[in-house]
């Protein structure tokens, strides 16, 4: 294929698939070259500095300021602790500001979200993939009509139903379950499993269908053990878009006491020492960033959600 | 089965079917529990509200009084609205300023990384690393980088280079770009993410080809490279515009609409008729306005199911 007074892409191909599955544009060849291997490196260090400047810039500024005084950020807010250090500024967010509580609403909130959407996408996958009972090709193309829908068409008319849920005449304001149920109401989880579940061999139901394993075994014991792959792709997700979640809690729980972190630091804002909200914010990005750091895979790779809808 | 040799099988079918019709009667039961979550959730919170916005969109509704039908009223009222110009218009504005600062930046971002042979990862965990802040935390940091005084963090920065102070989003030119330079920072990651996967993903040999027809970096680029993701380059741009057509926290918490509604959008005013009308909710033209919008994303909606279904089958 290549030139024969080229050696490098010819040696290349030699070695198994995975070396040449490794090469991009440019070649070895090119590399070889002085200009291009200087550009190359100048161009990957270049990359590099502007995704820490960029990326992790703006987050290490938050971080250094939640522990700066007030004045400092005010004043020079480039410095490096001019005045040195104001650890409490944290403490003070966490108990005075009450973080604490406004944490754990964020995280209840996350959790019960996490458990509705769970509980809905497994047993519909469930249903729609593997017992598939007729009628079900109908119910699935009305679970991905809901996907055409933008959400801002839901917007008004979903309050109306959480102010008043029709035939049980609920009032759901300030009651968690205005966000958890809703929550559950996500066409691409129920098709996610969907998927997944439809493509585990059918051999083994019918196997455990020979065996006397009805419905309810089936699910318990056969598939949801095998689908914990997606079954942490959308757990993980359902937790992160709750947490980046603003509007919808903001117009379904008015008490400030239930409030998530998301509805609070805005309206906390005007009341609060610069110092102490910026800890806030700070305090309020952890655990986003650490579970994007732990399940990093996820995130990047796209392995789990490609790679489920797939099959 | 015994009787007539040619209708065995014809009756061993029919055995069989009944069979597994027997079973499912059995199961049935079962079967119908497992469907109740979906069908309570999606009833109550996806097709009746869906319907219901239809419904509402041609009725005077607020939460007292009983709705009346008034046939087209809302939709005539939000289009005289002299707000809902102005909305459309500073939609538009703020999509395509995220399509010139939002969509090249990724793509080149993505094909540099693409050559980095070690500690990939770390470049692509840098560049998501903004994706997964909480969208009111970025804004509300972003907020105070955008301080109009000369010690605001980005005019202390570019005071650096003898620029500025810019009065930021205290100003109705400076205050959507600075919303769409925000959006961008919080979004771009994704975009790039998919655009690395696409890259990694063209066939090697297609470059060796191109080295043998003595393509330069520049031709392989612009003759593989490009042709090769275009498909995701389309749907990119496609959920990009949809996304920004949708754009409603960073302005909501950056500027509110202002200064002077140069950065009010199509999702605030349809939030301002519902939740800060001083009459009321006026969630008729909420509705109307909100199945208009619908109506417009409906053509990227199909574009995008178009697209992706043939970029599934290429594959």
């Amino acid at each position: 294929m290549s030139r024969p007074w080229r050696r490098g892409p010819r040696a290349a191909e030699t070695r198994p698939t995975k070396q040449a599955a490794e090469r991009g544009i440019v070649s070895t060849a090119d590399y070889r070259q002085r200009n291009v291997r200087w550009t190359m490196h100048g161009l990957k260090v270049g990359t590099l500095v502007f995704l820490l400047i960029v990326g992790l810039g703006p987050l290490l500024w938050m971080a250094k300021s939640a522990i700066t005084p007030t004045q400092d950020t005010l004043r020079t807010p480039m410095a490096l602790w001019p005045n040195g250090f104001d650890l409490s500024q944290l403490a003070t967010a966490w108990t005075r500001v009450h973080i604490d509580r406004y944490l754990f609403n964020t995280i209840w909130l996350a959790l019960g979200s996490w458990a509705v959407q769970l509980i809905v996408a497994t047993t519909g996958g469930f249903v729609l993939g593997v017992l598939r009972p007729p009628g079900s090709r109908v119910l699935t193309a009305l679970v991905i009509a809901t996907l055409f829908v933008p959400p801002i068409v839901l917007l008004v008319p979903l309050y109306l139903t959480i102010v008043d849920v029709p035939l049980l005449h609920w009032r759901l304001i300030d009651n968690y379950w205005a966000v958890w149920l809703p929550a559950g109401a996500s066409a691409l989880n129920v098709l996610l499993m969907q998927r997944f579940f439809s493509n585990l061999p059918r051999e083994i139901f019918e196997a455990a269908r020979v065996d006397g394993a009805g419905p309810v075994r089936l699910f318990w014991s056969i598939v949801l053990p095998m689908s914990r792959p997606i079954i942490g792709v959308v757990s993980v997700f359902a937790v992160i878009a709750t947490w980046k979640d603003y509007l919808w809690p903001f117009l379904v729980i008015r008490n400030q006491n239930l409030q998530p972190l998301s509805v609070r630091l805005p309206i906390m804002e005007a009341t609060t020492d610069l110092g102490v909200f910026i800890a806030a914010l700070a305090l309020s990005s952890l655990i986003p960033i650490a579970l994007f750091l732990i399940f990093q895979r996820l995130f990047l790779t796209g392995e789990g959600v490609g790679g489920a809808l797939k099959g | 089965m015994s009787t007539i040799t040619g209708a065995a099988p014809a009756a061993e079918t029919a055995v069989r079917r009944r069979g597994i019709r027997v079973r499912v009667s059995r199961d049935g039961l079962a079967t119908f529990l497992f469907l109740v979550p979906l069908l309570v959730v999606f009833g109550l919170f996806a097709w009746f509200p869906i319907l219901r916005a239809f419904v509402m969109s041609v009725q005077e509704t607020n939460l007292v009084s009983e709705p009346t039908f008034v046939g087209l009223d809302n939709f005539a009222r939000v289009l005289a609205d002299p707000q809902f110009g102005i909305a459309v218009r500073n939609t538009a504005w703020f999509a395509f300023l995220a399509l010139v600062f939002g969509y090249p930046i990724p793509i080149i971002l993505a094909v540099l990384m693409s050559e980095v042979r070690r500690g990939r990862g770390v470049f692509s965990a840098l560049a998501y690393l903004p994706v997964v802040i909480p969208p009111v935390v970025a804004v509300l940091l972003w907020r105070f980088f955008y301080q109009a005084s000369p010690t605001g963090v980005f005019n202390t920065i570019l005071g650096w280079f003898g620029l500025g102070p810019f009065p930021w989003l205290q100003d109705s030119t400076f205050a959507m770009p600075a919303i769409v330079l925000e959006a961008t920072w919080a979004a771009a990651g994704g975009t790039v993410i998919i655009y690395l996967a696409a890259l990694l993903g063209v066939r090697p040999d297609l470059y060796d080809a191109a080295e043998v027809d003595g393509a330069s970096i520049w031709q392989k680029i612009r003759y593989v490279t490009l042709p090769q993701i275009r498909t995701v380059l389309f749907v990119t741009l496609i959920l990009q515009l949809i996304a920004t057509a949708q754009v409603f926290t960073e302005p909501l918490l950056f500027t509110s609409g202002g200064p002077a509604n140069s950065t009010l959008t199509v999702l605030l005013l349809i939030y301002r008729y519902a939740f800060q009308n001083s009459l009321g909710g006026d969630y008729g033209s909420a509705a109307a306005l909100s199945l208009m919008l619908a109506a417009f994303l409906s053509i990227f909606t199909v574009a995008y199911f178009w697209l992706t279904r043939r970029w599934g089958s290429d594959s």
